[in-house]
């Protein structure tokens, strides 16, 4: 099985995000970059379905400069066997979903994987985008995945619940928790990944129908109202009189 | 010019959150001088909320294909309305669903898509919306340039406003390629009759603090007595305490309700994220120092299994 895992670089999760130039640049200062966590499931979950056939080839692309190869060669040391870096900043998930098909149209990639969103801008558009550009069934945000020859059974999750569905490869999927657990990579995958392909290309030529104005900070919040746990009934008049919300 | 808005509904009603993005596509119809459209799917759903709201025409589709919830035979029949009636705008109220159908549908138009909206379109600047980034920890504004664009807009980013037109409604069959309902629906699990998280106006959550999934029946009773849905923290869907889909924070589900309890929730910066955009965020926790604090509207420091069973009698007393 031929898979394609798509994988952002975003700040960790715990990070405090702050910005200068008058809200249009993003702080990167001290920020520690990670392999996008919904993506990290679908690169574990791409890793696992190779192991278990015991053939497949995972390319893992990235659409990132030259300070994003770290989270890519950790990709690698977690299983990929081949990654793909597009040489330009990843300027919205139209430009993203651009590149990806440019790179897969002609690969004919069993699955294409990756995370339901990026956690960084979350437009959550790149996989359905993917499947359009390429013709190929996209499906989203799917939590279990086996494969039995060219066909596919997967969860999915529906508001309030989940389906489970079957479908036909090749497909196009948003990955999250549970389809797998996040993998750790070993020191054997560490050192094997220092010396896998990493392939540089140039982004094709595409112009976005959006640009960015600005950034911009939540209204913080203001002090913690905090009431005594003997006097349950002040926070239920609070909320009734004070707030309005029940 | 006109716009086309997608009524989502739940048991046979359409969402609130459908009716909120149906007044935002109100407001864009408005500015640029379109007629209000929408367009619904499946047989007896209540439609007449549509027109209080502002919907001149409704597109209604009762195959009951549409049951399936393919975002390929929606993402169609949606573009079919929308190049059949010269649709320009296309609103969703942001869901599991629609979040799929978004891309597919942009596609389709040769539109460009924003999700995550939390204002309306400022056109003094062209066409300037802010959207929600970095799960809710920032914003940023962007402008959308292209003819045809496509909004997926986050819970309350309106205020609900009747504003009654014809809401005339319309059957539509819409024309359908063999890619639609190519996939197989083998099994559904679907909570019925409980109140869904992303949608709900309260939000009764809790974390590790309850200790195990065998304490979940005072969060259920105060849910109950609210008319609230049930949320958990990631440690608690990820000890299979609680089923993934209660799962609220930066890698779960994105919450905006009115009043948010957090109860036995440290407020580690991921849930937090998960939480920001809601109005009323109460906190009962029994360490004070918790971060939980520093953004609730309202804290508890004590014993969630003694607060609990009180706040839900004193809730009863004054309904």
């Amino acid at each position: 099985m031929n898979i394609l895992v798509c994988i952002s670089s975003v700040p960790d999760t715990t990070s405090k995000i702050s910005f200068s130039d008058s809200d249009t640049k993003f702080v990167s200062a001290g920020i520690t970059y990670i392999i996008g966590p919904y993506d990290d499931y679908a690169l574990a979950r791409a890793v696992e379905l190779k192991e278990s056939s015991g053939t497949g080839n995972i390319t893992v692309l990235h659409v990132g400069e030259i300070d994003s190869e770290p989270v890519i060669r950790k990709a690698l040391a977690i299983g990929a066997d081949v990654a793909v870096r597009v040489n330009s900043t990843a300027k919205d998930g139209f430009f993203v979903a651009a590149q990806i098909a440019a790179y897969a149209k002609d690969k004919k990639f069993d699955l294409i994987l990756m995370g339901r969103e990026s956690i960084d801008y979350n437009s959550g558009l790149v996989h359905g985008l993917v499947g359009e550009l390429l013709s190929i069934r996209s499906i989203s945000p799917v939590m279990k995945l086996t494969i039995d020859g060219n066909q596919a059974t997967l969860d999915r999750e529906i508001e309030g619940g989940k389906e489970t569905i079957q479908a036909d490869l090749p497909l196009v999927l948003g990955c999250q928790e549970p389809i797998s657990e996040w993998k750790i990579p070993s020191m054997r995958g560490i050192m094997s990944a220092r010396t896998k392909p990493l392939t540089v290309i140039e982004p094709v030529q595409y112009s976005s129908g959006l640009s960015f104005e600005k950034y911009e900070m939540p209204a913080a919040r203001t002090g913690c109202k905090m009431i005594s746990d003997s006097n349950v009934g002040e926070l239920v008049s609070l909320l009734k009189s004070e707030a309005k919300v029940i | 010019m006109s716009v086309l808005v997608f009524l989502e509904s739940v048991d046979s009603n359409i969402k609130k959150s459908a009716l909120e993005a149906l007044v935002y596509g109100r407001n864009i119809a408005g500015a640029t001088g379109g007629k209000l459209l929408a367009i619904a799917v499946g047989e007896g759903v209540d439609l007449s909320l549509a027109g209080v709201y502002g919907a001149e025409k409704i597109f209604h589709i009762t195959d009951s294909r549409f049951t399936q919830a393919d975002e390929q035979a929606f993402a169609e029949a949606i573009a079919d309305a929308a190049n059949s009636n010269g649709v320009k705008n296309v609103v969703f109220a942001k869901s599991s669903l629609t979040d799929s159908i978004t891309p597919k549908l942009a596609s389709m138009l040769q539109a460009t898509a924003a999700t995550n909206v939390v204002s309306l379109p400022d056109y003094s600047k062209g066409c300037e919306v802010k959207r929600s980034i970095f799960t809710g920890k920032a914003f940023e504004i962007v402008n959308i340039n292209s003819e045809k664009k496509v909004f997926s807009v986050k819970k309350n980013a309106v205020e609900l406003s009747e504003a009654p037109a014809a809401g005339v409604v319309e059957k539509f069959s819409p024309n359908l390629s063999n890619k639609a309902f190519s996939i197989k629906t083998i099994s559904t699990e679907k909570t019925t009759g409980e109140v869904l998280l992303s949608d709900a106006e309260i939000v009764v959550s809790a974390g590790r603090g309850l200790k195990g999934p065998e304490n979940w029946g005072m969060i259920i009773d105060l849910a109950k007595t609210l008319g609230a849905a049930t949320g958990c923290s990631k440690p608690v869907s990820d000890l299979n305490w609680r089923p993934h889909h209660e799962h609220v924070g930066q890698t779960g589900i994105k919450v905006s309700p009115n009043l948010y309890f957090a109860i036995g929730i440290s407020g580690a910066i991921q849930h937090v994220a998960g939480i920001s955009s809601s109005k009323v965020i109460v906190a009962i926790n029994k360490d004070a120092d918790a971060p939980i604090f520093k953004v609730a509207t309202y804290g508890i420091v004590g014993d969630a299994f003694d607060i609990v069973p009180k706040l839900t009698a004193a809730i009863k007393a004054i309904q």
